[in-house]
């Protein structure tokens, strides 16, 4: 997984830091806040940076506009264009991740339950992951049209490959004890699968859902790009020629705080189905 | 739970019998010409050296492997699924499944016979009173001592009602006063419970304590070198049973056969 969540590390301050091994469930409040104060202290320096420098450098505002006149821009726009935009943005990402969630989970689970359908497909999956996603969007939009329907797709083509790796990786690394356990316990295959094998794999599988949440917004703006008539990624592509600059800045925090709000919704779905992974006491 | 929960008409005579039995992996002989007859409700401790094939002849005895040649019978039971049915297997390590509770572990044989949860539930819960597990019921295993959990695996075992026990160094992974004290709570437990066992162990103290009959393996390819009988006068504490002369005379039997 280490190689997978490497990739974010440009990612949001507060999702760069979620994605390190997971804290502590017994700490305090105000431990969590000590925990929190510095990656806090550091976006605070630099939004105080940048608000200085947007102001007394006489940077023009369609180059950088301070972050003040970016919130300002995200009240002004917010009944206008940004909330609908959200709105349809959020649909698409939501959509297309609760998708990957079905395809990746049960793609995963047939492959490795018939080996001779893994060996016959496992690697065509991974090469189909060589394909740029960007150069799919345009494809998708001619066949679908502008409606949503390419944009969830490409959120779920975007996100099924990690929950497919991480899937494949939790079924595969069962304890073969386990199994033998189960064998002189009357277990079959399918309650082997559904006691042992698939909760096993639930951590696992979790990793690799968390880094799909994260890639979920990036698929929608693509297909947005490739042609739409709402959502974030159209509010950009409309207000960079326009020179719009600080619209295009809301729309990213916007875009930002949809990823945020998908992982935290992963992490809570994570403490609730796989509570005794928080324990590190897998043997 | 009863000890005739077995499928099957079970001959009462025959407990287990293995017969000419070898077994290779590779170009490794691990088991050569073993022949081994335990009759039913009778308790074998198996001891000797790190890689003689003692695992090797539980996953034979158990039905997970099949033997290159020779004969295994279990209660009558000759083909690999057959034996499967006839016992339980319980290792090392406790197995426990981290995300169900106590319980719900122990209930596990049940519930893949295809008992509700509940069903299962209302069988087990009694037995956790019996073997001095109540109050832990829905605990979870990580909550427990390895003591604790080594018990409830082999409550596990013993819910699945089959008449053959395959116990691979069930306490090896214990530290020294927690293995006597579960040594102990296990041959009450037998008592209670009677059942064929086989015991495999690299403690010859728990071979003798806890068996009728201790075999003795050679280093690799696993023959058995030496069948020896125990009979100890029954005693109250496993402290007054490793200080009677007969526990001590048969321990010496046991060491003196493991290094011929």
């Amino acid at each position: 997984m280490s190689e997978l969540e490497g990739g974010f590390e440009s990612g949001a301050v507060s999702v760069g830091h979620m994605l390190e091994p997971r804290d502590d469930p017994s700490m305090t409040f105000g431990q969590r806040v000590k925990q929190f104060a510095p990656s806090a202290a550091v976006l605070v320096g630099l939004l105080l940076v940048w608000e200085f420098a947007a102001r007394f450098l006489s940077i023009p505002a369609y180059i950088l506009p301070a972050p003040s006149a970016i919130i300002a821009t995200l009240i002004k726009k917010w009944s206008s264009t940004l909330q609908s935009a959200t709105w349809v943005t959020l649909t698409e990402v939501l959509i297309g991740f609760v998708l990957s969630l079905i395809a990746g989970i049960g793609i995963a689970v047939i492959l490795h339950a018939w080996a001779h359908v893994r060996r016959a497909v496992y690697p065509l999956l991974i090469g189909s992951q060589t394909i740029p996603i960007i150069v799919i969007g345009p494809i998708l939009a001619i066949i679908f049209g502008y409606n949503i329907v390419p944009k969830v797709i490409l959120v779920a083509l975007i996100c099924f490959f990690p929950i497919v790796v991480t899937t494949i990786d939790g079924l595969a690394s069962v304890d073969p004890q386990l199994k033998r356990m189960m064998k002189t316990l009357y277990g079959t295959p399918w309650s082997t699968f559904k006691r042992v094998e698939f909760p096993a794999a639930l951590p696992s599988m979790f990793s690799g859902i968390r880094v799909a949440a994260t890639y979920a917004a990036i698929g929608a703006v693509f297909g947005e790009y490739a042609g739409s008539s709402n959502g974030l990624g159209y509010v950009m592509i409309q207000a960079t020629p326009q020179m719009q600059t600080s619209l295009v800045f809301a729309a990213i925090l916007l875009l930002s705080l949809i990823s945020v709000l998908l992982f935290m919704l992963v992490s809570v779905a994570e403490r609730i189905l796989v509570p005794w992974a928080r324990e590190g006491r897998m043997q | 739970m009863t000890s005739e929960g077995a499928a099957a008409p079970v001959d009462d005579v025959t407990g287990i019998s293995v017969s000419h039995v070898n077994r290779s992996f590779g170009s490794v002989v691990a088991l050569q010409d073993v022949d081994l007859h335990v009759s039913r409700h009778q308790r074998v401790g198996i001891v000797g050296p790190s890689g003689c094939g003692k695992s090797s002849l539980l996953a034979l005895v158990s039905g997970l492997d099949d033997p290159n040649s020779g004969d295994i019978s279990v209660l009558g039971a000759r083909t690999a699924k057959e034996r499967l049915d006839r016992c339980a297997w319980m290792p090392q390590r406790d197995l426990l499944l981290p995300w169900r509770t106590v319980l719900a572990n122990a209930s596990l044989p049940l519930e893949n016979k295809g008992l509700s949860k509940a069903a299962a539930y209302e069988i087990v819960t009694p037995l956790f009173e019996r073997f001095g597990l109540a109050g832990f019921e829905n605990r979870h295993p990580y909550e427990l001592s390895g003591g604790m959990r080594q018990r409830v695996s082999f409550l596990r075992t013993l819910v699945a009602g089959k008449d053959v026990l395959l116990l691979d160094e069930p306490f090896g992974a214990l530290d020294s006063i927690t293995r006597a004290d579960v040594q102990q709570w296990l041959k009450s437990a037998l008592d209670e419970e009677p059942r064929t066992v086989l015991l495999v162990t690299h403690d010859v103290e728990e071979a003798v304590l806890l068996s009728d009959e201790v075999v003795v393996m050679s280093p690799r390819p696993g023959r058995i070198v030496a069948r020896i009988p125990i009979s100890l006068n029954p005693v109250e504490s496993r402290r007054e049973a490793v200080t009677q002369p007969d526990f001590i005379a048969a321990r010496g039997l046991v060491l003196d056969a493991l290094e011929a």
